[in-house]
């Protein structure tokens, strides 16, 4: 970065609920002091102001569902010096990539009366299967704290501390009672990436895997004490068919319990 | 010789979800209005089928990150409807509360940073700051006191994790909702204040003769239960919404318009609710109303931001009514059993009505899932809005009209990201 010029922030959207970027909104305590040390030069949520690239980090949100954004998604690349996806659509497509389990013509036909005006790719893809990104954020949200820890290391050059453990540690972190093994509560804390400081079982409920799988899961093992808590085999694979979906890891848990 | 002017934006700024608005002027005559939406579907209604009633609360959340405790509220009521519970006492009382906490973020998000910029001449709030750094600062802190509901109530601000069909999954003690008090008791201050700004800014002289449709209970201010009513005679229980509303295909746009079978557009959000249930707000609210200059009903639209903040203060009141009076109840949720039915909720979400309907089986397992957001109601109307106010405007500087354009869509605080499953999709990034 130039020496003593703010560096250039931009935030692109792709198919997306809006709730990642707007967890930069949602730093009431410290948006003001990042606009002071960064320049936003592109975020049309939440300004009008537009300045023309290259930028030095851009954050994308949202998965790639239509030709259009398969290749505005380059265009975006070739701008940024660092690019990262922030959440679960980005990182992974989504809850948006359900469709890229069924025929997605019958889906397009429950929603929309007139099906030929749509024009939709067959599945939902996560930003790194089109262009080379430089890190993935995660979570269904992203974690407000870690956004600003991942900002601030690209900006200063250094790694990004965040964890690629499972909930699970953080259940112990905080002190939590294991809701599986105290009350028989199936939860997806062991194969799911951290962030989120275990907020579901701090609230007495499962994990629900929305920061995706972690590094290395034993999914067949998630499998085995999901149905040993009781849970049926269609429930199981719902579980893994959420809002990380398409990961290879949930992929191939809802196969392994999906019926011929 | 005929000139024809174009007027367009490629991608509105500081709304939710990716649209454009498109005009055509040919010889000082106003001749096409498009506001259009590109934003991909993402086709929740479809995949919604075949999963589990307990699982529509946290994926219909997914359609909006501004707004996921609407979603929440509108799928469990209507979960409960199908299996003919009703949830009573203190838990329906924190259900109004969560629904605080998102009226405040929400209301005070768009009044300040999203719709603020325009009147005073901004292109941010971020900007403002600049130049009045002590308000922003306010502004934030009142935004974050509705977030401190949620996340206190919810776990997390954007999409929160503990509404369920029946409850919740963990309810508070009465000292950790206590803990909200100081903060609200400061924001019930600072939201008289912010309706006193914002009565002050300058409003275009706007006013059309709308329906406006919002809930309607006869003892409170509407959050998740009431008749659907219009100032034009509608009255309805919330199953019969089907039988009165129906999205329109036009042949100009490329959107689906939500209309009244037997009328037409309509208006739904804060002008329409403050019109429809004036009396069920507290004195307080009523109060800054009126010194704001507000009458008992309102036709401006450009005025919503007013409104915005007096139902900001509403929902201080509210909340901190609700902490006051909160004893723990035993359970966290009440018991219910699935079985094969038709549910219908409409809730009031901070942008106005959400509609939900759902068909399940007798397992629980949805067969069939209707949701109508806010925005998509509201869209046919904006674009009428736009028809009215661009011929008294035509003598400006396009940048100027473009602007004010801009100004009168954000009028609605429109989501997109909400509305898109129901609108066709356009791909022509003009």
């Amino acid at each position: 970065m130039v020496q003593g010029k703010k560096p250039k922030l931009a935030v692109w959207k792709f198919a997306s609920c809006d709730g990642c970027q707007l967890s930069l909104l949602d730093c009431e305590d410290e948006l003001l002091a990042v606009a002071d040390s960064i320049d936003i030069a592109s975020f049309p949520e939440a300004t009008r102001a537009f300045k023309k690239g290259p930028y030095d980090l851009s954050l994308v949100e949202g998965s790639i569902t239509t030709p259009e954004d398969a290749e505005r998604i380059h265009q975006i690349r070739r701008q940024s010096k660092f690019l990262i996806t922030i959440g679960a659509c980005a990182t992974s497509g989504g809850i948006q990539a359900l469709r890229n389990f069924k025929d997605v013509k019958e889906f397009i036909s429950i929603v929309y009366a007139h099906p030929g005006y749509i024009q939709t790719l067959k599945h939902s893809t996560a930003i790194a299967d089109h262009i080379r990104v430089d890190f993935e954020l995660r979570g269904c949200p992203v974690d407000k704290m870690q956004l600003l820890e991942v900002i601030n290391a690209f900006l200063n050059g250094r790694k990004p501390n965040t964890p690629a453990h499972s909930v699970c540690i953080e259940c112990k972190l905080r002190g939590n009672v294991c809701v599986m093994v105290a009350h028989g509560t199936p939860c997806m804390g062991p194969v799911t990436h951290a962030g989120c400081n275990a907020i579901c079982p701090s609230y007495n409920r499962g994990c629900y895997a929305c920061f995706g799988p972690k590094e290395t899961p034993n999914i067949p093992s998630m499998g085995n004490v999901l149905e040993d808590k009781g849970m049926e085999r269609e429930n199981i694979v719902r579980a893994f068919r959420s809002f990380n979906a398409n990961t290879k890891a949930f992929q191939k848990g809802a196969r392994d319990y999906e019926k011929d | 010789m005929k000139k024809t002017k174009i007027i367009k934006v490629d991608y509105l700024a500081r709304v939710e979800g990716e649209g454009a608005l498109y005009l055509k002027i040919k010889d000082k005559e106003l001749t096409d209005v498009k506001l259009k939406i590109f934003e991909p579907p993402r086709f929740f209604e479809a995949f919604l089928r075949d999963r589990d009633y307990t699982e529509a609360p946290d994926i219909t959340a997914r359609i909006c990150g501004i707004c996921p405790i609407a979603y929440q509220m509108s799928a469990v009521h209507a979960m409960e409807n199908a299996f003919g519970v009703q949830v009573t006492g203190p838990l329906r009382e924190l259900r109004r509360l969560i629904y605080c906490g998102e009226w405040i973020e929400s209301h005070i998000l768009h009044a300040f940073m999203l719709h603020a910029p325009d009147f005073l001449g901004y292109q941010d709030a971020i900007q403002i700051a600049k130049d009045h750094k002590e308000l922003i600062e306010n502004v934030l802190r009142f935004k974050k006191t509705g977030n401190e509901i949620l996340t206190l109530l919810g776990g997390r601000e954007i999409h929160p994790i503990n509404v369920k069909v029946g409850g919740f999954y963990r309810v508070p003690h009465r000292e950790e909702l206590k803990s909200l008090q100081d903060n609200l008791k400061w924001a019930r201050d600072f939201a008289v204040e912010a309706v006193k700004f914002v009565a002050k800014l300058p409003f275009p002289d706007f006013e059309r003769d709308y329906e406006f449709v919002a809930l309607q209970h006869p003892d409170e201010y509407p959050f998740n239960e009431g008749r659907i009513v219009s100032n034009k005679g509608l009255d309805i229980d919330v199953s019969q919404y089907d039988d009165h509303f129906e999205e329109q295909h036009v042949k100009h746009s490329n959107a689906l318009h939500s209309v009244l079978k037997e009328r037409d557009s309509y208006f739904v959000g804060p002008m329409a609710r403050y019109s429809l249930n004036y009396d069920q707000l507290p004195k307080v609210a009523k109060d800054v109303a009126k010194e704001a200059g507000l009458g008992e009903t309102c036709s401006n639209p450009f005025k919503s931001i007013i409104i915005r903040c007096v139902e900001s203060l509403f929902a201080v009141e509210e909340a901190l009514r609700i902490i006051e009076s909160y004893e723990m109840p035993d359970q966290p949720a009440i018991a219910l059993e699935p079985r094969a039915a038709t549910g219908y909720a409409c809730t009031e979400a901070p942008r106005g009505i959400l509609y939900h309907r759902y068909r399940v089986d007798e397992k629980g397992i949805i067969q069939d899932a209707k949701i109508v957001p806010p925005t998509s109601q509201n869209q046919k109307t904006i674009e009428n809005d736009l028809w009215a106010f661009v011929p008294e405007h035509m003598d400006q500087a396009d940048d100027q009209l473009q602007w004010q354009c801009e100004q009168a869509i954000r009028n609605y605080d429109p989501c997109i990201s909400c509305a898109t499953h129901f609108l066709k999709l356009n791909v022509d990034r003009g």
